[in-house]
């Protein structure tokens, strides 16, 4: 009784109920092609035999060798792997922040009082184009294009990583600078100053924290990656992860993976002890 | 810095073509050192004409001369380099809320620094007694090594202003500098902004809500609807001049200036993700 009481009367009915619906099945039917290229079939994880395959790989991974000259070897290629992140970002740095501060519309003087002139467009469009460029290779290709010019080891990584992170960089550096409240910025370039000024007295102040999170954030991207590069013999600890792996050694392979977390982890407390300086 | 302008109609960037312009047809000159008050109901163009001045609006229609050059054909460079010699302090004080007062306030004389000394004076202020002299006079010399975002609205107006003092323009524009300011501190405040003036010989142009104030300075011109509506001795403008300017707005005769948004709530939006 009560319930047809509700059918009855339409001005209770949510109208967007239909409309709700439509988008779901929308999305299922665009999903489902996805599903069939990958051949997404999660219940063969847990066929027996799949079972026992992993079950026999991850018990290798037990328990993780920690010998003494091991464990010497993996800090001595741990450091190796910070140290080419952090080249690499460095050299990433230096490809962004030129580019970014070219071509960010916030620091635009000809467009302070409307459009921007058409020479500074084409320079920040071109600019643009660049950085897609440098980031839609894939770092694991420019690591791959450099093993063959520098040859094997850490070197190829690191011009791997600037590259391909400087193209991000310098993206999402200018989205940052962009998205951000650009009265300060805006009133020092109405006043008279340079846009290197307006950026250090405005636009830095700003955003710093955003900043600095990002880049903490891409310099732990950084150590994963190296790890990645280490395969295609860009050194660090990736290289010697794929040597284990292909001697089967998971107890190397776990403690290796140990480290990489506690990587992880510890670019994850300097992040966030910078932001809470810098808010 | 002596204005001339002649026939200005000016609208502002977002507003829709065909809609009416924020400023028609202004005509009026200011001589160097003058002081001059802009008075008028909310809506009247007081701001847009300020901008206009202030080269940071490119005007509809009509001239604009700035001693004697049209800002509007000079090259970016050269514009820019004029912009120097002007100070434009909006209403809301365009403040980083992470920057010191003592950066912020020495931010005004970037200008007329070099990039090399801008950074410098990044790492260690230079000018600290200049900085703490211009606060000073806004009784806000303790301030002086405050984040801005400790600064409550007022004490943020007032370092928007001591700008000015340690800014070397020629012109200084000023928008609504009393908009949060109670009524001593806005007498102290309209006080130090044209004493200083005066002594650097700088034009002063500065719209303001209360028309009390604005009959201190020396002229006062009357905006509404865009247009303008006197431009007289101060003396001269009479009540009734004034009913007829303010005629169905009288509530902003008598009343306080409308409060203006605090920036400072506005940046409170949560901190944006990005996760690429």
């Amino acid at each position: 009784m009560n319930s047809s009481a509700t059918v009855l009367s339409p001005r209770l009915r949510d109208p967007a109920w239909l409309k709700r619906v439509f988008w779901t099945c929308v999305a299922l039917v665009l999903i489902a092609p996805a599903l069939v290229v990958t051949e997404f079939k999660p219940w063969t994880l847990f066929e027996p035999e799949s079972l026992k395959i992993t079950t026999r790989f991850l018990g290798d991974f037990f328990p993780p060798n920690i010998e003494g000259e091991f464990l010497l070897m993996v800090a001595r290629e741990a450091w190796r792997t910070v140290a080419i992140a952090t080249a690499g970002m460095a050299l990433a740095l230096l490809i962004a922040i030129p580019l970014t501060l070219m071509s960010t519309s916030a620091l635009s003087i000809s467009a302070l009082p409307g459009r921007m002139h058409a020479m500074p467009f084409v320079i920040r469009q071109a600019i643009r184009w660049l950085l897609i460029v440098l980031r839609s290779v894939p770092e694991l290709v420019w690591a791959l294009v450099f093993v063959r010019v520098v040859g094997l080891g850490p070197s190829a990584g690191v011009l791997a990583i600037a590259l391909t992170y400087g193209g991000m960089l310098g993206k999402v550096y200018g989205e940052i600078l962009e998205s951000d409240e650009s009265h300060a910025t805006n009133s020092l370039l109405r006043n008279g100053s340079g846009r290197l000024q307006a950026f250090l007295y405005g636009l830095l102040p700003q955003s710093s924290a955003e900043l600095t999170s990002y880049t903490v954030y891409r310099w732990e991207c950084a150590i994963r990656s190296s790890a990645v590069l280490g395969f295609v013999g860009a050194g660090g600890l990736g290289q010697q992860m794929d040597n284990s792996m292909k001697m089967f050694r998971g107890d190397e392979v776990a403690t290796m993976l140990i480290v990489f977390m506690l990587l992880v982890g510890l670019a994850d407390y300097v992040s966030e002890r910078l932001r809470r300086v810098l808010a | 810095m002596q204005i001339r302008i002649d026939g200005l109609s000016a609208r502002h960037r977002a507003a829709a073509t065909g809609a009416a312009a924020a400023l028609r047809q202004v005509s009026l000159t200011i001589g160097p050192g003058e002081q001059v008050a802009i008075i008028g109901p909310s809506g009247a163009g007081k701001t847009t004409l300020l901008n206009a001045l202030a080269c940071a609006l490119k005007p509809a229609a009509g001239k604009l001369a700035l001693d004697g050059t049209d800002p509007w054909r000079l090259s970016v460079a050269k514009l820019q380099k004029l912009r120097g010699r002007l100070f434009l302090a909006p209403q809301t004080p365009p403040l980083p809320p992470r920057q010191r007062v003592i950066t912020a306030v020495l931010a005004a004389r970037l200008p007329h620094q070099s990039l090399l000394a801008s950074l410098r004076s990044l790492i260690y202020p230079t000018h600290i007694a200049e900085a703490e002299a211009a606060l000073a006079h806004f009784d806000l010399a303790n301030k002086l090594w405050d984040r801005v975002d400790r600064l409550s609205g007022g004490e943020r107006q007032r370092v928007g202003l001591s700008r000015a003092l340690v800014s070397q323009a020629s012109l200084w524009l000023i928008d609504e500098p009393l908009s949060s300011l109670d009524p001593s501190r806005a007498a102290l405040a309209i006080e130090s902004l044209t004493q200083a003036a005066k002594r650097r010989n700088a034009t002063l142009v500065t719209t303001l809500h209360q028309v009390d104030v604005a009959t201190r300075f020396a002229r006062v011109i009357g905006l509404r609807d865009g247009e303008l509506k006197f431009d007289l001795p101060s003396r001269e403008v009479t009540r009734e001049r004034l009913g007829a300017l303010y005629a169905q707005y009288e509530h902003e005769l008598t009343s306080a200036a409308p409060v203006v948004g605090d920036p400072a709530q506005e940046d409170a939006r949560s901190a944006v993700m990005y996760c690429r």
